[in-house]
């Protein structure tokens, strides 16, 4: 392995020795015929139907909040997989769409009493739109450099909000309960942003199935083999990577001021915890990256895990040396994660399973 | 960090002396990690390297933090200073820049003047040649890797000389020295040194005017400006 | 026959490396143009520079009358100039059908993915790849890689194609199966530019050759005029009369 120059400016001058990609999913299954026939899109509309029935039957606010955090898990790993299994393109900073979404939406909803879901949406916008300037930045980088740029991006946006006045410095913002009037009051608003949640994890599920099996994800995953063949095939990959990074951004931001707004307060440290980043990437690596139902299954578990252990005496302080070891397990022995072990055990999976 | 704050509380010896045992525990570990992690994972995709470090990051903070806890800890030794005229140096700091300057001299004569420092450059340049050549590149790259841990432990251990630190102190200087290498380029420690003096000169300069947590939003603009005018590293030396 | 491709004095200097100095040459429609030359004398530069992945110091490229100097790669594509490489590229991942798809999605009709899906099964059975369309692209042998490589660049619809050295690590039958390949393709109207160091295959399918040696232009012409160019013998070929050895129809 030479020396990779970090940006593309260096690497045209290097013969690319083929090296063993280690064994993804083959992203396209030859059925044709849109994404509402698939097996999975009905997948992810049972398990958000269910989501949603069974807390509402019996009123069941504890199930709700257990739900609402794997909702959110899901939502984290499906967008970064759009980066992270379908380009190759880690990005290590995910969790500042979802901080500076927060910070955004909630300002809009709480300061400027904006409709929750109009001001969820405009911070979805803004921050894809902000992720499009930093793309342009720091995408011309490859690897590892990209990935370390994306935590200088996560940085940055921490110092930049903890300095900001109308956002709060570093006391950040509080959400007072006259701001849930308009949703009938803090007990209906809770259910409502929790239906609004698992409405964005569906999205977020459909969003990358729809991609996957279209032309515009061929060509992220023909970048994610080999960007240099890429280009020479016709995909702009600067283009499609700068698309792609700020399409992962909207949805997580939506997500953030939606929870930040139901927790009922932001803060710099909360918003950019990258630890939560790196738990999005083995959420991810777990559940099988570039797969959707991998993306899902690796939030939902590892998010139940982390609850558990975060409430055991003994091994809360232990949490992130599990994580950590997980992250390495599946590196090292089974980088295709569970979906990824799915398809070897029963190979024609992989044309229903996505 | 630690390691210097355990070997001082327990040995009360003059602190730069245990840079030396500090420096070979980091040789031992860097092999450690290399043969665990790195080495199934390097052939692989940059992904899994990347993410198997990283995995070993977490591994560790976990783990200090459960032993350590986040609470701040100090090694309290110092050296004398002196005061020229208005400007005092303190002799913790100027003791750190020196030994900062003389293990990247030796760095750099390592992979400039000895046998093994050239083994490294020509796998850095082309492993397969280099194998052609009878260098056992994975030889090259364990020494690689506990050379590069080595010298991160000998920088938190010197670090720890002067400001109090926790197991996250480590966080902040990520992004530093991600600027650096990228200022600097690849290949030259001397290039890497002059980089890092420059973003060090940057921070003093910019301190008193702006609060201190501006600074890393400073770094990382400087840091992609950089990239977008010298894409290779204003120093590098890195062949085409 | 129009000129499909103009190249004038094109010179690109790596440090202290003059790689290809001041070359020029042209390539009309439906021709096969030779590209052969010591290695090292900057035949896969001039191909890096004719498809946009390296940019030019100095010099101008026309594509039918376009300018398409130091565009890049993923715009000459659009306009029909595909490329192989050297060390194939193949798309490791995904099966040999995806990885032509990918050629037929991108190249220069942007087909929609069903269409392209089919127009990339048209050109696996051009060559000979139909039956292993489902396959992964990681576990073809290198005969089969190569034309991998070929149908991707094809499943461009290009009008000019490049083939950087395709016969190389190819046994006997292999390279008369991929000559027949080149034949084919030509037939079908598109223009080829093909460096090569397999003298029997090069001399026999160029219409004609240009030599290139240490970055310069050495001769440019009819193969039996290029083979007898003593500076041609002098710097490459070695024996002067590889022409009448080799040369199907002397």
């Amino acid at each position: 392995m030479s020396a990779q120059p970090p940006t593309e400016a260096g690497a045209p001058a290097r013969e690319n020795v083929p090296r063993a990609s280690h064994r993804a999913s083959v992203p396209l299954a030859s059925r044709s015929g849109g994404i509402l026939l698939h097996p999975v899109f009905w997948l992810t509309l049972v398990f958000a139907g269910l989501m949603i029935a069974v807390p509402l039957h019996g009123n069941n606010v504890a199930l709700r909040e257990d739900l609402i955090l794997v909702a959110v898990a899901v939502i984290l790993a499906s967008n970064l997989n759009l980066m992270i299994g379908y380009t190759g393109y880690v990005n290590f900073g995910h969790i500042v769409f979802y901080g500076l979404g927060g910070y955004i939406g909630l300002y809009l909803a709480t300061v400027r009493h904006w409709n929750l879901i109009l001001a969820a949406l405009t911070a979805g916008v803004s921050v894809s739109l902000l992720a499009l300037g930093f793309g342009v930045g720091i995408l011309r980088l490859r690897g590892a450099y990209f990935a370390l740029a994306t935590i200088g991006v996560l940085v940055a946006v921490n110092s930049f909000v903890a300095n900001f006045d109308p956002f709060g410095r570093s006391e950040g913002m509080y959400v007072s309960f006259d701001a849930y009037a308009p949703l009938g009051g803090p007990m209906r608003a809770l259910w409502i942003t929790y239906f609004l949640v698992i409405a964005v994890m569906a999205l977020s599920m459909i969003l990358s199935l729809w991609i996957k099996k279209s032309k515009f994800g061929l060509g992220l995953f023909a970048i994610r083999e080999d960007e240099n063949a890429a280009v020479v095939l016709g995909i702009n990959a600067r283009v499609f990577k700068a698309i792609i990074y700020s399409v992962s951004a909207f949805l997580p931001a939506v997500a953030g001021t939606l929870m930040f707004y139901k927790n009922g307060m932001i803060d710099p440290s909360i918003a950019f915890e990258y630890m939560l980043s790196l738990e999005g990437i083995v959420m991810l690596m777990l559940g099988g990256q570039g797969t959707v139902v991998g993306a899902a299954l690796g939030g939902g578990l590892y998010e139940r895990l982390r609850s558990y252990l975060l409430t055991s005496p003994r091994l809360s302080n232990f949490h992130l040396v599990i994580a950590g070891g997980m992250l390495l397990l599946v590196v090292l022995f089974a980088p295709g994660g569970l979906i990824g072990w799915l398809y070897r055990l029963i190979p024609r999976a992989r044309k229903v399973i996505e | 960090m630690f390691g210097m704050y355990l070997l001082f509380t327990a040995l009360h010896i003059n602190a730069y002396l245990l840079l030396l045992p500090i420096i070979a525990a980091g040789l031992i570990f860097g092999t450690l990690v290399y043969w665990t992690s790195v080495h199934w994972v390097i052939d692989r995709s940059q992904l899994s390297s990347l993410l198997s470090t990283f995995a070993l990051n977490m591994i560790i903070i976990g783990a200090g933090t459960a032993i350590w806890s986040t609470s701040p800890y100090n090694v309290n030794f110092s050296v004398p200073g002196f005061t020229v005229g208005l400007y005092t140096f303190t002799g913790n700091h100027m003791a750190a820049a020196a030994a900062a300057v003389i293990i990247a001299l030796a760095l750099e004569l390592f992979l400039y003047r000895t046998r093994p420092g050239r083994a490294i450059r020509a796998v850095a340049d082309n492993r397969e040649a280099a194998e052609l050549m009878g260098i056992s590149s994975t030889t090259v790259l364990a020494l690689a890797f506990a050379i590069g841990i080595a010298l991160a432990a000998a920088s938190g251990a010197l670090v720890s000389t002067l400001f109090p630190f926790t197991i996250l102190s480590g966080g902040s200087y990520q992004l530093k020295s991600f600027v650096v290498t990228v200022l600097a380029g690849l290949g030259r420690p001397l290039g890497a040194l002059a980089a890092g003096l420059l973003l060090g000169l940057l921070e003093g300069a910019v301190t008193p005017f702006i609060a201190v947590s501006w600074i890393p939003l400073i770094e990382f603009g400087l840091f992609v400006i950089v990239l977008i005018v010298f894409p290779k590293g204003i120093f590098s030396r890195a062949t085409a | 026959m129009s000129t499909l491709l103009q190249v004038t004095g094109v010179s690109l200097r790596f440090g202290g490396l003059l790689a290809v100095s001041d070359v020029s040459f042209s390539i009309e429609h439906g021709e096969i143009l030779g590209l052969i030359g010591p290695n090292g004398a900057g035949k896969t530069t001039l191909f890096n520079i004719v498809n946009g992945v390296y940019k030019v110091d100095k010099g101008q490229i026309l594509f039918e009358g376009k300018d398409i100097t130091n565009r890049p790669p993923n715009d000459v594509v659009h306009l029909g100039l595909s490329r192989t490489h050297q060390i194939v590229k193949p798309l490791n991942g995904m099966t040999v059908l995806e990885n032509v798809t990918v050629g037929a999605c991108f190249g220069r009709d942007y087909l929609g993915l069903h269409p392209a899906r089919q127009a990339a099964m048209e050109v696996l059975e051009h060559v000979g790849l139909a039956d292993r369309a489902e396959t992964s692209a990681r576990s073809l042998t290198i005969a089969g890689k190569k034309r991998l490589e070929v149908a991707r660049a094809l499943a461009a619809r290009p009008k000019l194609l490049l083939l950087d050295e395709v016969l190389a690590g190819l046994n006997p039958t292999e390279i008369e199966q991929m000559i027949q390949i080149i034949r084919g393709i030509r037939q079908s109207g598109i223009s080829v530019f093909m460096i090569e160091h397999v003298m029997q295959a090069i001399m026999n399918l160029s219409d004609r050759i240009v030599v290139l040696s240490f970055g310069q232009k050495l001769a440019e012409g009819l193969p039996e005029e290029v083979s007898h160019d003593p500076q041609v013998i002098e710097a490459y070929l070695g024996d002067p009369d590889i022409a009448d050895k080799l040369l199907e129809d002397a």
